[in-house]
């Protein structure tokens, strides 16, 4: 943190200018609570939408339910501490087993979709840089699987994939898609890949149409093949961005929740992700052990994001970039003097 | 020294931020009110207390339900009703209630809930156990008055009812030689037999329920385990799925998959899935709810079996008659109302014989009234009335426990695991068993 801080600047430095235009990142001893002022508002919105929601599950998570009924038949009310149950209880027995099911399925799902989206937006996102006719009408048709909201795509899919569906039709077969089994979870990973692939797509796009021509016109100038421009500059100018999409979507897919449900039915074992799962325990106003599947979750989301960002150096904030500008910055004026 | 501050600040920034946390947290924490519920549930057994009540329901395309509130509305002025309607799913309907009820809002007055909530509702006293006097149960169909009861106390008003039919092919079975409709299922396969051997329907399949993992598999199974003599749960709330009897029912489903009267693809049918199948001639029986009746004789050619099918109780398995789930919807107070004695009276009113009579007109739903369902009036408009009643007569409540959700999530995986042939029927109603077995003791 400190390492990126400049020396302090010295107000009335002999001879160097007067002190209006500051090295960014230095500011004066009244502007530090200034800016804690003006921040404090969204510190508190945030504490309130994420702190407070978050601390609150991890509290929840530490309680279980009365389940017993009294002589009459009517539940105890209240609920214990259970103190870890709820978390240990994962791992053991029944319940332990459809955890470590969901948890199986959501990885599963994450990594498959999350590698095909990127094949083919990376594919879409090369077809749509080139200059053709009626590439607008290309680029709005390609938002329109990401537009729908994944609820009504699930029963899109649902329909295509029914026993007596079109999918069954094309292929000729009578697989049957939204019951239990291996088909199941296929089925759901082209309904989301379709669904999402766009957005990578789109993403990356934006990220091509920043790459200057001057640089494929040296490329080509140089001897460079389509498949070498694409090795040597499109992807790593592209990269940045890419990252950034890659990542958005690990964290969406890891709560996919709407989409299996819709297509293939809450309760079904070979799509039950653990968002379905906290919902499902929730549902059943076991509030404990849904909040603990909760945390798990987020923890699961957390860890990803971080191992993402540090070890591919997904730039999220733009901080490389403003980095950079400083760095150039300060060379600059170390140049001018 | 500004390194100081800096990290001075953001010391400060996240005590500030974990204190408010905690102070929030503090204040939704744990809200243990034992004493106050029961007292609350003494006074509300009074039913006092007269003003604007809300009546939350899911929705009512027909607005049979509005004429009868509009009715109520003009008669007292003093004690408005407010039509309050839920989202579509069952689901969802439940989740709103019960957080309703968890945090004793006094926005819902008088609830429409499911059947198979009763218990559930009854046994967190999120409903009112009714006065004994309250409603003329004796002039109801006595399945749906114990389906609206929680051992043995009345808490909801039976408002309409639901039972299984059995669909069937008049045509097909006539032109087969077969006179009536089948009584149990080795009817049915011999009927089967006959009529796949006609040329018009080669490529047809006998039969078909609703067998995809979802709430209707549990009926489904229930209605199989009951046609065989069985119970899912006895008398005393115990689970006994381990008997011969369920044993029967469910080999009776997983037979008629393995031979193939059951088309392998019903392992996806819902009740619309089914209801397509027949409507377009791929099915010679199915099993289904009233409400399918419209669609099959819509006039628009949609229905390739117009005139062309009949209607039957649902057949028995060996000697056993037929038995029937019960669905349906009944009527219950919120203790946290203000105006009980006003949600009373409505639900009285809204119940009562004369405002089901009312609301035939414009709705189809089956009123919990064997004179209404065998009135010739009404039975010219609606003619599988007296075979619903019949098929009621016999009809089993589902499972009566008050943690529904999972008795259902157990039973349907356990059923679904035996149809798709991953465990042998013997294993699948054993696992039940010890999963129902272990509900029952929490």
């Amino acid at each position: 943190m400190s390492t990126s801080t400049p020396a302090p600047p010295r107000p009335h430095a002999p001879g160097g200018p007067l002190p209006r235009k500051r090295k960014p990142g230095t500011r004066s001893p009244g502007e530090g609570r200034m800016a804690a002022l003006l921040l404090s508002p969204t510190l508190l919105v945030l504490a309130l939408v994420i702190a407070y929601p978050l601390i609150s599950a991890l509290y929840q998570s530490l309680f279980r339910e009365e389940s017993g009924l009294d002589e009459n038949g009517f539940v105890a009310e209240g609920e214990s501490f259970v103190g870890l149950a709820n978390y240990t209880d994962m791992f053991v027995g029944e319940s332990g087993a459809r955890f470590l099911n969901a948890l199986a399925n959501t990885t599963f799902f994450t990594i498959t979709t999350v590698t095909l989206e990127t094949v083919l937006g990376l594919c879409l996102a090369l077809a749509m840089n080139r200059a053709f006719k009626g590439r607008g009408l290309l680029r709005a048709s390609i938002l329109i699987p990401w537009a729908i909201p994944t609820a009504v795509s699930g029963l899109l899919w649902r329909w295509i994939f029914q026993s007596d569906g079109i999918a069954n039709h094309l292929i000729g077969s009578e697989i049957l898609w939204t019951a239990e089994g291996f088909q199941a979870k296929a089925a759901v990973i082209i309904a989301e890949v379709w669904k999402t692939a766009p957005f990578i797509g789109l993403l990356v796009l934006a990220g091509m149409q920043v790459i200057p021509e001057e640089v494929y016109e040296a490329a080509r100038i140089d001897g460079a093949g389509w498949w070498r421009q694409l090795g040597s500059i499109t992807l790593p100018l592209v990269k940045p961005t890419l990252l950034v999409a890659v990542l958005f979507r690990l964290l969406d897919a890891l709560r996919m929740f709407d989409l299996p449900f819709v297509l293939i039915g809450p309760g079904k074992q070979s799509v039950e992700t653990l968002s379905m799962l906290a919902w499902d325990e929730s549902n059943q106003l076991r509030y404990g052990s849904a909040s603990a599947f909760a945390i798990i979750l987020f923890l699961y989301v957390a860890l990803i994001a971080i191992v993402f960002v540090k070890l591919l150096g997904a730039d999220v904030a733009g901080t490389k970039e403003v980095r950079t500008l400083r760095k150039g910055g300060r060379t600059r004026k170390a140049k001018a003097l | 020294m500004r390194q100081r501050r800096h990290s001075r600040q953001i010391l400060l920034g996240t005590a500030a931020l974990t204190i408010s946390a905690l102070a929030l947290t503090g204040c939704g924490g744990s809200n243990e009110s034992g004493g106050e519920a029961e007292q609350q549930q003494d006074a509300a057994a009074a039913f006092e207390g007269r003003g604007p009540i809300n009546y939350v329901s899911s929705r009512d395309a027909s607005g049979a339900a509005q004429d009868s509130i509009d009715k109520w509305n003009a008669e007292h002025p003093d004690e408005q009703v407010t039509f309050i309607e839920l989202p579509d799913s069952a689901d969802q309907q439940r989740q709103q209630l019960v957080q309703n009820a968890q945090i004793e809002s006094d926005t819902f007055s008088v609830l429409n809930l499911d059947v198979v909530w009763t218990s559930e509702f009854a046994a967190n006293r999120w409903i009112l156990p009714l006065p004994e006097d309250a409603l003329p149960t004796e002039s109801m169909i006595p399945a749906t008055v114990e389906a609206a009861s929680y051992r043995d106390t009345l808490y909801g008003a039976p408002y309409y009812t639901d039972g299984a039919l059995l669909y069937y092919r008049t045509d097909l079975l006539e032109a087969a030689g077969v006179d009536a409709p089948p009584a149990n299922w080795e009817e049915m396969t011999a009927a089967c037999d006959k009529v796949l051997a006609l040329p018009e329907a080669a490529d047809m399949s006998c039969y078909a329920g609703q067998f995809d993992k979802n709430e209707a598999l549990t009926v489904n199974f229930t209605e199989a385990v009951g046609s065989a003599g069985g119970q899912v749960f006895d008398a005393e709330g115990n689970p006994t799925v381990d008997t011969p009897e369920a044993l029967a029912g469910l080999t009776q489903l997983t037979e008629a998959f393995d031979e193939g009267l059951v088309p392998s693809d019903a392992i996806t049918y819902l009740e619309e899935q089914g209801r397509r199948a027949f409507q377009e001639g791929e099915l010679v029986f199915l099993r289904n709810w009233p409400f399918v009746y419209s669609s099959l004789t819509a006039t628009d050619g949609s229905s390739d079996v117009v005139d062309k099918f009949g209607i039957s109780a649902v057949p028995g398995i060996g000697d056993n008659p037929g038995v029937s789930t019960l669905g349906g919807r009944n009527l219950a107070v919120s203790p946290f109302t203000e105006n009980k004695a006003t949600a009373l009276d409505f639900i009285k009113f809204f119940t009562s014989e004369e405002e089901s009579k009312a609301r035939l007109d414009k709705s189809s739903r089956a009123p919990v009234y064997p004179s209404l369902l065998e009135d010739p009036a009404v039975v010219e408009e609606r003619p599988f009335y007296p075979t619903l009643l019949e098929s009621l007569e016999n009809a089993q409540p589902r499972p009566k426990v008050v943690q529904y959700g999972a008795t259902t999530t157990a039973i349907q995986e356990e059923a679904y695991a035996a149809l798709t042939a991953e465990k042998t029927p013997e294993q699948a109603l054993a696992d039940m068993q010890a999963k129902l077995e272990e509900l029952s003791a929490e």
